[in-house]
């Protein structure tokens, strides 16, 4: 089984390096984008199949070590 | 030389410095903790599991634990050896964690908030000035309150934040020790070198027995190195473990 965990950060964290690619978005002249937030995806490989298992060893993970829920949110699919 | 041998306390300082692979601050810090107690420190794999017996202090010192791979300090905080140092702590045991070192504790749970990138991205190295805000704790006792002092910092991940309750909680208890400021003393936007909430250079738990900063004290503290405003926090130490003895 393929899973992905994506990490953003919350809202009202200020972003600096999202800030820093949406400048460099405006520079290179690429339209119609008002804002950036850059966050992390990791590609997990499950083996079994049974998904509520996987789905619980995901969110450990992503609880334990993945996402510093200070500042991030996670999400969790199977893909 | 001399001058610090007049200073040293009769104690027996035991300090324990843990070592990550990618750290690269744990010499510079053991040479301190050497000059101020007299006594060398035992350096702690971070596979072990247990601190050495009768350990005073747990330093947690600078450098790149596992490349800041993930967040900073974020793998380290979840290696065995942490636990102990948990426990540690729980027990009032003193722990020091400087630069990477105050990344990994704030990882581990140990402080509050977390150090993000410096607002204006860059990696910033050279001196910067830092107000104590108080002389009444084990980590600035060799401090007089308001004092400036001078250390350099060298960090691109030390823009401290945590969410509003714990920024206000952590002024209310008059936990931040050091903030970043000017030569004189003066706190401001203009002084504040990474974008840390409220000029935050280092915190201390709710108990008092945890620091973490992000400036490198143990960079000051020989003449050779230009400056040795930082042997102010390690002769408190030493002081504070020997009244406690």
């Amino acid at each position: 089984m393929k899973a992905r965990v994506t990490v953003t950060l919350k809202n009202g964290i200020l972003d600096p390096q999202g800030k820093a690619i949406e400048g460099a978005l405006k520079s290179l002249g690429v339209e119609g984008i008002a804002s950036v937030r850059q966050g992390k995806v990791f590609d997990i490989e499950i083996p079994g199949a049974d998904k509520a298992k996987a789905e619980a060893a995901l969110k450990d993970a992503a609880d334990k070590l993945l996402a510093n829920t200070v500042i991030e949110n996670y999400r969790v699919e199977i893909v | 030389m001399a001058g610090l041998c007049r200073l040293r306390l009769e104690t027996c300082m035991k300090s324990a410095v843990l070592v990550f692979p990618g750290i690269n601050r744990e010499r510079d810090m053991a040479r301190a903790l050497k000059l101020a107690s007299g006594h060398d420190s035992t350096m702690v794999w971070h596979a072990d599991t247990a601190l050495p017996k009768g350990t005073d202090l747990v330093v947690v010192p600078g450098g790149f634990s596992y490349g800041d791979y993930l967040r900073c300090g974020a793998i380290a905080a979840r290696s065995p050896v942490m636990d102990a140092v948990r426990a540690f702590a729980a027990d009032g045991g003193l722990v020091l964690g400087v630069c990477n070192g105050f990344q990994i504790l704030c990882e581990s749970g140990l402080l509050p908030g977390i150090l993000m990138r410096n607002a204006k991205l860059k990696f910033i190295c050279h001196d910067v000035h830092l107000r104590v805000e108080r002389s009444d704790t084990a980590f600035t006792r060799g401090y007089n309150a308001g004092q400036v002092i001078r250390v350099p910092i060298a960090h691109g991940e030390g823009n401290y934040t945590a969410d509003a309750e714990t920024l206000k909680r952590l002024e209310g208890d008059g936990r931040v020790l050091y903030r970043y400021c000017s030569a004189t003393g003066e706190v401001g936007d203009l002084h504040n070198i990474n974008g840390a909430a409220q000029s935050i250079a280092g915190i201390v738990n709710e108990r008092g027995n945890v620091l973490g900063m992000m400036p490198h004290p143990e960079n000051h503290v020989e003449d050779i190195m230009g400056c040795t405003d930082g042997r102010g926090l390690f002769a408190g130490l030493v002081e504070h473990l020997a009244h406690a003895a």
